[in-house]
């Protein structure tokens, strides 16, 4: 229903500047997700679109819209950019009812009375709140307030939704959850919507496309969930998306690649530098007990139930993996410390070595 | 494309900013600055040695002295008697202990010029009931306590001002973790020890920031010296001001020396507040945690009848007993004459009730005036408030600075700063009418509007305003859906804290007074200068009627609205 477009974003407080020159485009009808450790800016990004803040300097569009235009000083308000929001801590009022919270949106728009009691009552069944609409929030629980402010923001129809981190505050249970129920109300709706967290599991859940942005408010990577997990664009981004493994490996002057300990890397990266890091997902490791691969010993065994989660120790280097109980019973994989195993793997990401940024995780 | 609106011109903020700092500069801002202007400029010019000239006259700095003389023996005095009675309800098995705790509470509410009073009708050395009862009955030779001295004014305030330390003294030794007493018990210690050791530099800060509310107050204070002081020809620096501008009717030596005595007080009361302020921001110790814990009662034994007789008696002695004769002495048909039957009368109550205009006028002022000045800085505070917690503005320290002065300034001063200011010199002259009383108010109590109004506004997260900007309503439409609702519960707050001392004030209103803008306090206090002290007593018996009247309606009031 909306297209949001963001150009050469500038945004300082006081001597810090948290986004420089950031452009973005968010297309119509999408969910799309920025994702980002905490303190990075993306708050902030969020509040630039919903109006909350000015930039410093560049163009916001919503729709066909100019809504912000630092250099022509036009800014529309929060009320004039047909929007609706979503707060970390919900913002559910507590001094109105369930009913006059959702309302609230409609009665400022002047929907006729009848009109607007069906269009509440419609709301409150697509978040699952019916038969509560009379409580006081005081009366709710985190979850179910969760979804009053949600209800809020959809009631009205808005063409852009924005969310930030409206999940956080939930446990895991009832998180997975309401992230279908987010999913399933854009896709009925069409709406454009704007997600903010720093969550890797929602975004990846949730998201048609995502963008990866870095302490210091760059974007590093936009792409469909899959693509960023699979094709990461940097060691940032591959850091980011879950629990990363590296291990050095060096070029060998016969040729080959071997890691610290001299033992043969299966892999080959593509490029001339001689350290490379090869980065790689639990899930992509493969052990066993002889044979092919790296020798490693088991430094750590931890039972979890369905799966069975090892740190696994090789030439002085440290990764972990993980491997289904059933799967590690049939085939003779329930490791104990201090064991011997092999390990291959199904894919490996090349970084090299020298370009890891400091600090950046 | 639609065309947005342009971000610059002036909005909202813009407005309510300007407000905020127009009333803080007009209400309290220039009648500060008008005092120290005077005291140390003449004709224009920057003058030191007049103003020391001022000071080194032997009646200023002898109400200097007797303001500090006063002020630390009222401190001592309130300090023992506060803790004492704090431990005693909080840390004792004495019996009845909620009902003793409120009841050492209601000083609070009784206007200590009203019990100077009524102490005087008591202990004057010649007229008082019962020294004349021990003299004409028991047949002693002379008074047995005379009431006009320095112990007669420091005993009457200890009375009154002792429920600062004990409230303060109370809530630190409730909210004192017992388990530090009882490793020192289990580590051997006595009783004594303990007390002495550990409890006491405990609850010192608590005490001490009490004690020191106490002396700031008494340093301040007018009722008391006033009605006590002046036969013997004793005058602190509130009493001195008041006389130098009654007597001299505006001469400009005296106002002079008015704002010179204002400066001092000033000067005083704000080295007593960053004294406070050191004690506070270093005591808060980690030990006393929020939480209530059920502190260790120490079994008073032998002593725990004595003791209920002990605050029993105090109780009466300070309390009933000058109540019961402020309504006694308020019937007789002529001061002086016995409390017999024959001798009591309603007509009095029924006089200055419905029949003289001035008592009439007296208590329809003081309500109107109350509400009025509730309602307006409750409001303002709001308002006020606003700015210095939710705007990014600069200069918001400057107005919360300029808000929180009128807590370290005494009432005289403002009532002399307000009067020099608002009598012609800028073009403005409400001198003698209600307004001048009315912004001298606003003014003293900005302060307390502002405390109530800041913590109910620091409730209401940024967020909740945002959420109604994106549902569509514009900020004036936001303030009035989600804002305002929810500090309602502080603007009451602030409007009660505002309208019961207005009601009864008196260090004020009594240097802005003119012929028809009485209110009850300067009525009360009028009558008894003027010898009418049977009117005098009336008056102040429905005075108290009123005061409690409306402190019962306002704690059932405000408890039905929390409960909700």
């Amino acid at each position: 229903m909306a297209r949001v477009e963001l150009q050469k974003i500038r945004k300082s407080y006081g001597d810090s500047t948290v986004l420089r020159d950031l452009s973005l485009t968010v297309n119509d009808g999408e969910c799309f997700t920025l994702l980002g450790p905490s303190g990075c800016g993306k708050t902030v990004l969020l509040r630039l679109i919903a109006g909350f803040e000015k930039p410093d300097a560049g163009v916001i569009r919503i729709g066909e819209r100019v809504v912000s235009d630092a250099a022509a000083s036009v800014s529309a308000a929060p009320n004039e950019r047909d929007l609706g929001v979503v707060f970390q801590d919900y913002a559910v009022w507590p001094h109105m009812t369930v009913f006059d919270n959702i309302a609230y949106p409609l009665k400022l728009a002047k929907v006729a009375d009848t009109a607007l009691r069906a269009r509440v009552m419609e709301t409150v069944g697509q978040v699952n709140l019916r038969g509560l609409e009379d409580r006081m929030p005081s009366q709710l629980s985190g979850g179910q307030q969760q979804r009053v402010a949600l209800a809020r923001a959809l009631v009205a129809k808005p063409s852009l939704l924005l969310l930030d981190e409206p999940l956080c505050n939930l446990d895991a249970g009832l998180r997975e959850e309401m992230r279908f129920e987010i999913k399933e109300i854009q896709k009925n709706l069409g709406i454009t919507i704007f997600y903010v967290t720093h969550d890797q599991e929602i975004a990846l859940a949730i998201s048609d496309r995502m963008a990866i942005m870095d302490e210091q408010g760059i974007i590093r990577q936009i792409g469909a969930p899959d693509e960023i997990f699979e094709q990461p664009a940097d060691e940032f981004v591959f850091r980011f998306m879950g629990v990363a493994n590296f291990l050095t490996v060096h070029r060998q002057p016969g040729g080959g690649w071997v890691t610290g300990g001299g033992q043969r890397f299966p892999w080959e990266p593509d490029g001339d530098a001689s350290a490379w890091l090869a980065g790689f997902r639990p899930s992509d490791v493969r052990l066993g007990r002889n044979g092919e691969g790296l020798r490693c010993r088991v430094k750590r065994a931890s039972f979890l139930g369905a799966m069975m989660d090892y740190l696994i120790e090789v030439d002085g280097a440290q990764f972990r993996t993980q491997i289904e109980t059933h799967a590690a019973l049939a085939q003779g994989l329930m490791f104990g410390e201090s064991d011997a195993c092999t390990a291959t793997f199904h894919s490996v990401h090349w970084f090299k070595a020298g370009e890891i940024p400091e600090g950046s995780r | 494309m639609r065309a947005a609106t342009p971000s610059r011109g002036i909005g909202a903020a813009e407005v309510i900013l300007g407000l905020s700092v127009g009333i803080l500069v007009v209400v309290v801002a220039v009648p500060v600055l008008i005092i120290f202007f005077n005291a140390f400029w003449v004709n224009g010019q920057f003058n030191l040695a007049d103003t020391l000239k001022a000071l080194r006259e032997p009646d200023t700095y002898r109400a200097l002295l007797n303001s500090l003389f006063i002020a630390s023996g009222v401190t001592v005095m309130s300090t023992i008697i506060g803790t004492f009675f704090a431990w005693l309800v909080t840390r004792t098995d004495l019996p009845f202990k909620p009902a003793m705790r409120v009841l050492f509470l209601v000083p609070f509410m009784l206007p200590s010029f009203i019990g100077a009073l009524a102490w005087k009708m008591l202990l004057s050395p010649r007229a008082g009931y019962i020294n004349r009862f021990l003299m004409d009955v028991v047949g002693l030779d002379g008074p047995v306590f005379d009431i006009y001295t320095f112990t007669g004014i420091m005993a009457v305030e200890t009375m009154y001002l002792f429920p600062f330390v004990f409230i303060q003294v109370c809530g630190a030794l409730e909210r004192m973790d017992p388990t530090l007493e009882e490793s020192a018990r289990i580590s051997g210690a006595s009783l004594f020890t303990i007390t002495r050791k550990i409890t006491i530099p405990l609850v010192r800060p608590s005490i001490l920031s009490g004690a020191l509310l106490i002396m700031l107050y008494s340093m301040a204070h007018f009722g008391t010296v006033a009605v006590l002081g002046i036969e013997a020809g004793i005058f602190n620096i509130p009493t001195l001001i008041y006389e130098k501008i009654h007597q001299s009717a505006g001469s400009f030596n005296s106002i002079r020396t008015g704002t010179v005595l204002a400066t001092v007080l000033v000067i005083t009361a704000a080295l007593i507040m960053f004294i406070q302020n050191k004690v506070l921001s270093r005591g808060r110790y980690q030990i006393i945690a929020g939480k209530s814990f059920r502190p260790v009662e120490t079994k008073l034994r032998a002593l725990r009848m004595p003791m209920l007789v002990f605050c029993i008696a105090y109780i009466g002695f300070t309390i009933v007993l000058p109540t019961v004769t402020i309504f006694m002495v308020g019937g007789l048909k002529t001061y002086g004459l016995p409390f017999t039957a024959e001798n009591l009368t309603l007509a009095n109550y029924r006089y200055i009730l419905f029949d003289w205009k001035m008592t009439r006028d007296a208590i329809w002022n003081s309500v109107t005036l109350g509400l009025a000045a509730a309602l307006i800085t409750m409001f303002a505070g709001v308002m006020i408030s606003y700015v210095i917690v939710k705007m990014k503005v600069r200069g918001k320290g400057l107005l919360e600075f300029l808000g929180m002065l009128p807590f370290s300034v005494p009432g005289s001063v403002i009532a002399l700063g307000v009067m020099l200011a608002w009598s012609g010199k800028f073009g403005i002259n409400i001198y003698n009418t209600v307004w001048i009383i009315l912004v001298a108010y606003i003014a003293r109590y900005m302060a307390f509007s502002l405390k109530a109004n800041s913590a109910a506004l620091e409730q209401v997260h940024d967020s909740l305003v945002e959420a109604a900007r994106a549902s569509g309503a514009g900020m004036g439409q936001a303030l009035r859906d989600i804002v305002l609702p929810l500090v309602r519960p502080g603007m009451f707050a602030a409007f009660f804290l505002i309208f019961l001392p207005a009601l009864r004030e008196l260090t004020v209103s009594v240097l802005l007074y003119g012929p028809t803008t009485r209110k009850i306090g300067v009525a009360i206090y009028t009558l008894n200068e003027d010898g009418e002290t049977v009117y005098s007593a009336a008056l102040a018996g429905i005075a108290l009627l009123i005061i409690v009247t409306a402190q019962t309606l306002i704690g059932r009031f405000t408890r039905a609205r929390t409960m909700t």
